[in-house]
């Protein structure tokens, strides 16, 4: 579980993100939404301690993340964010290797490479995992870098918009490969997500966010509501019922 | 996903260095790879463990060549008598100068670039360089031409070093702990104190007679010949001292190397790390230009060929063959001026106009870093 208390983050006086007290539940994933400027990357890089908090504590698993040896919050919690640029040169492989650091702590063993095989196998990449990071695609570089937060065999993942520049096969591939992490390797995803249908149909709890609050943290059918959307986006929507769940509608 | 697809849109990744690939790199075939045994070490596979050793016993080759022919040729004493000994004695310590700053060099620039993630900057960024010229001729305009003796001796050796070390310290301590914490500023105002301390030594060296403006340029740029060797006892063992402990950080330096994100992510402290990396650059520098005098280009060409032919992440690695790189390069410029053309006082600056052409090519060659 993810405790939030009171988390506040200042970055000036006019604009500040919570204070916000909630708790995400464990197991499954949890999508957060809002419009832009809400503060759910905020809340999320601070969940990852990517990012100083100017108040309140954040506990994952019982750990305050700020107070805990980073190392150890590392082999609990695993973020991404969502610009990854690196300056060395790196295969797939070898990326996906640097995420089992918080475990080998450099020196990688048998049971080290099993489990980046698994990462690697898991998100499709095996054919590529002797590529360059350079050689591939926006969307194949992405899956890397989830399989590197997978390898590192944490219970809870973040990710800032994973979704980021994927088309609709790539973001739909994502979307089902993390689906799967959840069901199968029983992580809790935490997810940033800009697509509101995304949230309904893959995420077990949507948590919204608008001008630094949460103001609603439920299921998808609860928050799936005319009313409710509209309000969180400040636009116009109507949800109708699609082949396959409630669908957005705001064109 | 279907490997047919997988084949196509790799093309969207930037197509300019595709040719200069070796062949099998790219064109490889999926079930190759994964007959293969999966591994994530340094080296990919066979054909580039080949490369790398090959390079590696070249340079060895190279080096240990150069190092006999600078210590044997053309000694006009009788061999085995006195005055042999004297010139092989002298011939060492400038040897030994050479790997010394090019070792410092090399550790310094590879761990610093990994450090700021920026692989175009050199820590001479920070300033040592226009702060050892602003001493000197500092101590040139106040005392005239014996100022350049004045600073001559191990007390003053180490306190030119101290004083380019607390400049860096405080720079970055200042910079990295306080509200900006951020790297490009830490930077900009290095290369601000640098460009002030230029300008001032600039004005005064205007005021020099020609004659103490002659001797002070002579110490101005990077020569062997500056380093007495009664340094020497002293450079080594903090030399290599650092270089110990940049080597045994060398796994915390991989990861440092993927960015502040993925590092904190990884469980790395970054800000301590960060911090240690540059106290420990600082050491090297400042040491390194108290030495012989500022070398702009030396660590910079040495980092950049490693990363060329190592092409790999690992430090352990990088490291090496940045120093046999620079040892060769320095130690061979030095034999071929000093000893074939006659020319010691220029061999820096010979170094640093091969290693601004030899950068021009490669990056032309290979379109990246």
């Amino acid at each position: 579980m993810i405790t939030l208390n009171e988390v506040q983050k200042d970055y000036s006086d006019s604009v500040q993100i919570g204070p916000v007290t909630t708790e995400i539940e464990s197991g499954g994933i949890t999508a957060l939404v809002g419009p832009n400027g809400a503060g759910k990357s905020t809340i999320l890089t601070m969940m990852g301690r990517l990012l100083d908090l100017d108040h309140g504590t954040i506990e994952v698993a019982g750990h305050d993340v700020v107070k805990t040896p980073s190392r150890t919050i590392a082999k609990i919690l695993s973020v991404l964010r969502q610009e990854n640029h690196f300056v060395t040169r790196l295969t797939v492989r070898q990326l996906v290797g640097f995420g089992r650091f918080p475990h080998s702590g450099g020196r990688l063993t048998l049971g080290d490479e099993k489990y980046i095989s698994e990462a690697i196998d898991f998100l499709d990449l095996t054919d590529l995992e002797h590529r360059y990071l350079d050689q591939l695609s926006g969307g194949q570089r992405q899956r890397a870098y989830v399989a590197m937060v997978l390898a590192q065999q944490t219970d809870y993942v973040l990710l800032d918009e994973p979704l980021n520049n994927l088309d609709m096969q790539h973001a739909v591939q994502m979307m089902k490969q993390l689906r799967r992490a959840a069901d199968d390797l029983g992580r809790t995803i935490v997810i940033v997500l800009h697509d509101i249908n995304f949230a309904a149909h893959y995420s077990d709890r949507i948590m919204a966010m608008k001008n630094g609050q949460v103001i609603k943290h439920g299921t998808p059918e609860e928050i799936m509501q005319n009313q409710v959307l509209s309000e969180i986006f400040n636009t116009d929507i109507t949800v109708i019922e699609g082949p396959s769940g409630p669908l957005a509608v705001y064109y | 996903m279907s490997t047919s697809q997988a084949h196509t849109e790799a093309h969207t990744a930037p197509s300019a260095d595709q040719p200069q690939r070796p062949p099998g790199q790219s064109a490889r075939q999926p079930d190759s790879a994964t007959a293969r045994r999966r591994h994530s070490k340094p080296i990919t596979d066979k054909k580039h463990l080949r490369k790398y050793l090959l390079v590696m016993s070249l340079l060895t080759v190279l080096a240990i060549a150069v190092t006999v022919g600078i210590m044997t040729y053309d000694n006009p004493a009788e061999f085995g008598s006195r005055g042999w000994w004297l010139i092989a004695g002298m011939r060492r310590d400038s040897l030994l100068t050479i790997a010394v700053v090019t070792l410092c060099h090399t550790m310094a620039t590879i761990a610093f670039q990994t450090a700021v993630n920026n692989r175009i900057i050199t820590p001479g960024i920070m300033g040592f360089g226009s702060l050892y010229t602003a001493i000197q001729t500092g101590f040139v305009y106040i005392f005239g031409a014996a100022g350049v003796t004045m600073l001559v001796g191990v007390p003053q050796f180490f306190l030119q070093m101290i004083v380019m070390l607390l400049l860096a310290t405080g720079l970055y301590t200042w910079l990295l702990s306080g509200k900006f914490s951020n790297i490009h500023i830490m930077l900009l105002i290095g290369v601000v104190i640098g460009g002030t301390l230029a300008s001032l030594s600039n004005f005064m060296q205007r005021m020099l007679t020609p004659s103490e403006f002659d001797v002070l340029t002579a110490q101005l740029f990077g020569n062997i010949s500056n380093a007495r060797a009664e340094y020497l006892p002293y450079a080594i063992p903090i030399a290599l001292l650092v270089t110990v402990v940049l080597w045994l950080r060398s796994s915390k330096l991989n990861v440092m190397a993927l960015g502040k994100t993925t590092a904190l992510n990884l469980g790395v402290n970054y800000k301590r790390e960060l911090i240690g990396i540059l106290a420990l650059v600082s050491i090297l520098i400042s040491m390194a230009t108290a030495l012989i005098g500022p070398m702009m280009f030396l660590g910079f060409l040495t980092a950049m060929l490693a990363y060329q032919f190592a092409d790999t992440y690992s430090h352990r690695m990088l490291f090496p063959m940045g120093f046999l790189f620079g040892y060769t390069i320095l130690a061979g410029g030095y034999f071929i001026l000093r000893h074939l053309w006659d020319a010691g006082g220029a061999v820096t600056v010979i170094v640093e106009l091969i290693g601004g052409t030899v950068f021009l090519i490669f990056i032309l060659r290979k379109g990246r870093l």
